[in-house]
């Protein structure tokens, strides 16, 4: 990769140019912005988990005082499929004139029967999401290999059955737009990781021209794939902004957020792997199945939300057979999550493979350094375990002494990442200062960071010449904030852009070299109106298979069933570092996620009500302060490979790796995510027996059996790249 | 430690639904049957709901309210079932104090009452009249930055930002009362703001940093070439 090898900005730790507006707040987000006489929106939604809308009365909500919008979600009769839904919306004056107005909306409906649970849904006789087809969706099988035969020669066999709570996105700022029109001209704000594809789908849903749509997002309070394109929220402040004839702005609740704006899918895995004598993976089978909730239940084979799983994830045993699908239940929509079924196949394969050392008496680490294909991760699994300490820490499986157990554990990841087309332009003025202009937006990885320091590095200049705007679909295109390609988006592009812009500046100026000592030269040749200059993403700067592995130090109480994280190491594959401060951030941001899925967070649904039982922050547990442990972070810098994102990667092998070394503490598997203090006391046998588990466990048998004799589809699963 | 107060309204979750009982109503039905129900503690419990019921009535309109914000006496007309953060956010255009929650949880709306972090979502404007209000626009009324917010910028104690200047509000008023916190009380001190970026370990450092303890640096840069496989 042509990247320069001495670097003065480039892979340095350089301060995110927005801290002072972040840490002062100054830095504008979306509802912080105030449009002349802007409304309050607010939407009206179902309170039941299932039903037919036969018609809403508007009349009284639309004369209560203050109250300028009135609008539905849909036309005449419609059905609702999960406790949330959109029915109506208004805009008004005041928050609490549009949450007085709500309660006078009447809404004729007929209940219909539902079902949240997955267990429950996949049964035959359950009551169906959709009228027209089954809840369990079509089931794409992947076979590979005479799997029977390398069962049967196998020198270990071991089978499990593991699975995944539905984890929710709740970034800090929930789903918000704010949108003004002016004659045929609309100007939205959005907290949005794609300002072109909101745009898109605001010009889609209300019928407007491409180039009358504005969007802007000047800083955005995380997304983590929730806020990847419009939602229906979007949709309805627009048309009552529309409706109103005033700017409206409307920003979802954290009651809504778990509703109704995506989810992690939860998953369900028997799985069932063989080694031989040596240690070497023969044979791979999994049934499995999960829930997107009330989408339709068919997986495509690009997966999307990630209800299908990338198994045997990282490892290539030679016999695989593979049968999986989605469930529909009566809730939210699931959408992509932060490695989208990264993290729930990485716990499956690796708590399984963990199983099948034990049983053959191998290390952890021994068996992983057998299987995985990736010579980057084998390298990360040694470099991690000589500075985590792997040797000296490890015992057999439950050999700990006392109450509180010690264990450790390893897990690896795998992820795209990857970099794709964007442009930006920049003007050189003549005192030497640089406008960068690139319509990516900025989701807290430090984008505008990113711009600043690729700049600064390939034209030799101060990082404090340069100013780098994003977030507005007046800058040239950028794509989506999605799959960890930001960074390895931007920085080819802003690389072009400032090797064509030492290419105009020599033209213009006559030095050999226009950069670093030349610059300030070089610009005062510009003269009153500043050099333009473009610039795009192109093939050689950037690259994807981004790898990573992480070790867990954990104490388990066999008392309290309590797990206390001691210490994480993560080390990751980044290329070429380009901000090596934001890069940091971003891998704490994600292995503190990955431990908020291995511990604490799930979404509970209530079997007979439909609705979300946990729809807060008290009783949907996020990892806080006082549950960080020891972090400690490798950054694998390999410069040939070009950029590589790290924000999903980093993510995915947390879980698994905390998981391990919780098995590894206990001598007993806890198989089911997040690890609770009760499962711990259950996986120690130590709660009385009250049937429930019994219960459980011969829906979970009827539920992979159904997926077993189910016809394969011709959709094939996901794979790992 | 917080200072919460009850929210004025039904949450907002129970809001978007029909069928919304007031306060007063609820309180009103609550004071007999805690009074029918003659048990030691429902006493207690009626007679404080009497007296809570004998208060004078503010509203339901608009009334006029004075706060002290950043060391400015503001009048606005407000509600009296306005909270804090919005007569904040909306009346007085101070937009630092984030809404996430609305349920005192998770700290991204907290500002300073009389130095002692509060969650601005559930106190009520009419409330905190009286007492000094301070928010994040106050720290750098003299155009600079504080030590710990320069921290924060040089630490990368922030992501996306959003729930920054609850974090380092409630980290000024605990480096105010305690110059030189440690880990221990800076975790403590800071166990009611929420980040979801994950930017704990370097709010910490940040922290400690404006503290004056420097911190090792938990990541290290290693190079691919420099390790052979074994």
């Amino acid at each position: 990769m042509p990247w320069p090898k001495e670097t003065k900005y480039l892979g340095k730790s350089t301060p995110r140019v927005e801290g002072p507006a972040k840490v002062s707040g100054r830095a504008k987000y979306t509802t912080d912005v105030a449009p002349a006489g802007v409304l309050f929106g607010v939407i009206l939604r179902s309170a039941w988990p299932a039903a037919r809308i036969k018609s809403i009365n508007l009349d009284k909500a639309r004369i209560a005082p203050g109250i300028k919008a009135a609008i539905l979600a849909h036309d005449g009769e419609f059905v609702v499929h999960y406790y949330g839904e959109e029915l109506a919306a208004l805009a008004g004056t005041s928050r609490n004139a549009v949450l007085d107005a709500l309660q006078l909306i009447e809404v004729d409906t007929e209940p219909q029967p539902f079902v949240v649970k997955e267990l429950d849904a996949i049964k035959p006789d359950a009551p169906r999401v959709f009228a027209e087809k089954p809840n369990l969706g079509e089931v794409p099988t992947k076979d590979t290999g005479s799997i029977d035969d390398a069962f049967a020669q196998a020198a270990a066999v071991v089978e499990n059955t593991f699975s995944t709570a539905i984890a929710i996105h709740h970034p800090m700022e929930p789903h918000s737009y704010a949108v003004a029109f002016e004659g045929d001209e609309m100007t939205a704000w959005a907290s949005t990781q794609g300002i072109f594809s909101v745009r898109d789908g605001f010009a889609r849903s209300l019928g407007l021209p491409q180039n009358k749509v504005r969007v802007i997002c000047e800083h955005m309070g995380g997304g983590f794939g929730a806020k990847s394109s419009l939602g229906a929220e979007g949709r309805l402040c627009a048309s009552l902004a529309q409706a109103a004839g005033a700017p409206v702005k409307l920003a979802l609740t954290r009651f809504e957020q778990a509703l109704a704006v995506g989810n992690r899918p939860s998953s369900f895995q028997k799985l069932k792997l063989a080694a031989d004598a040596d240690g070497k993976l023969t044979a791979f089978q999994m049934e499995g199945f999960g829930t997107p909730g009330f989408v339709a239940s068919a997986p495509t084979a690009a997966g999307g939300s990630g209800v299908t799983l990338p198994m045997p994830y990282i490892y290539k045993p030679a016999a695989t057979r593979v049968k999986q699908s989605g469930v529909a239940i009566n809730a939210g929509a699931s959408c992509a999550m932060r490695a989208p079924a990264h993290p729930p196949a990485s716990f499956g394969m690796e708590s399984i493979l963990d199983q099948l050392a034990a049983k053959l008496g191998m290390d952890p680490l021994e068996i992983r350094l057998k299987n995985d294909p990736s010579e980057i991760r084998r390298r990360e699994y040694e470099i991690g375990a000589e500075k985590f300490g792997w040797k000296q820490k490890y015992r057999k499986p439950g050999s700990g002494p006392g109450p509180v157990k010690v264990g450790v554990g390893c897990a690896g990841a795998a992820w795209m990442s990857g970099g794709r087309g964007t442009q930006a332009e920049a003007q050189i003025f003549a005192d030497g200062t640089v406008e960068v202009r690139v319509g990516t937006q900025d989701l807290g990885t430090g984008s505008r960071t990113v711009v600043q320091v690729v700049a600064a590095e390939m034209l030799g200049i101060d990082p404090a010449l340069i100013t780098a705007r994003v977030g507005d679909t007046r800058f040239p295109p950028s794509g989506t904030s999605g799959g960890s390609t930001t960074t390895a988006s931007v920085s080819p592009a802003i690389y072009d852009l400032c090797e064509n812009v030492v290419a105009e500046l020599k033209k213009i100026s006559g030095l050999e070299d226009p950069r670093s000592a030349n610059w300030k030269q070089a610009c005062a040749k510009v003269g009153p109106s500043p050099l333009a200059v473009t610039g795009r993403w192109h093939d050689g700067l950037s690259t994807g298979g981004a790898c990573g592995v992480q070790f867990a130090e954990v104490e388990v109480d066999t008392e309290t069933g309590f797990v206390k994280l001691r210490k994480i190491l993560a080390v990751q594959d980044c290329g070429t570092v380009v901000n090596k401060l934001t890069c940091e951030s971003q891998i704490n941001g994600g292995v503190i996620m990955g431990i908020g899925y291995a511990l604490y967070e799930q979404r509970v649904m209530d079997r007979r009500s439909g609705v979300v039982l946990n729809p807060n922050f008290e009783t949907y547990k996020l990892p806080g302060i006082a549950d960080i442990p020891d972090i400690e972070i490798l950054l694998l810098d390999m410069p040939e490979r070009g950029v590589i994102g790290v924000g999903e990667p980093c993510t995915i092998a947390a879980a698994s790796a905390i998981a391990n070394a919780v098995a590894n503490a206990l001598g007993v598997r806890v198989t089911s995510l997040p690890i609770t203090p009760d499962k711990v006391l259950a996986a120690l046998g130590q709660l009385p027996d009250t049937g429930v588990a019994t219960a459980l466990a011969r829906d979970l048998d009827a539920a992979f059996a159904q997926v077993a004799s189910a016809p394969a589809s011709t959709l094939s699963p996901e794979t790992v790249a | 430690m917080k200072r919460v107060s009850t929210s004025p309204t039904p949450s907002s979750a129970s809001s978007l639904f029909s069928r919304r009982v007031s306060r007063r109503d609820f309180l009103r039905g609550l004071g007999t049957t805690a009074i029918s129900a003659a048990t030691l503690g429902a006493q207690g419990v009626a007679s404080e709901l009497a007296q809570a019921n004998a208060e004078k009535v503010h509203g339901p309109g608009a009334v006029p309210v004075t706060l002290s914000v950043n060391g400015e006496r503001r009048t606005f007309t407000i509600e009296p079932r306005v909270t804090l953060l919005e007569a904040l956010r909306m009346n007085a255009g101070l937009t630092g104090a984030k809404e996430a929650c609305d349920r005192a949880t998770c700290g991204a709306c907290t500002v300073l009452l009389d130095g002692d972090p509060v969650y601005a979502c559930s106190v009520l404007a009419i409330e905190a009249q009286g007492a000094e209000i301070e928010t994040i626009e106050g720290l750098t009324k003299s155009g600079e930055l504080t030590r710990l917010q320069h921290a924060f910028i040089d630490k990368d104690g922030l992501q996306c930002g959003f729930c920054t200047p609850g974090f380092v509000l409630t980290l000024t008023a605990l480096l105010r009362k305690n110059p030189h916190p440690t880990e221990a009380e800076i975790r403590r001190a800071s166990a009611g703001n929420l980040c979801r970026c994950g930017s704990q370990p370097r709010i910490i450092a940040a922290a400690l940093a404006a503290g004056g303890t420097e911190t090792a640096a938990k990541a290290t840069v290693i190079h691919f070439h420099d390790h052979a496989l074994a």
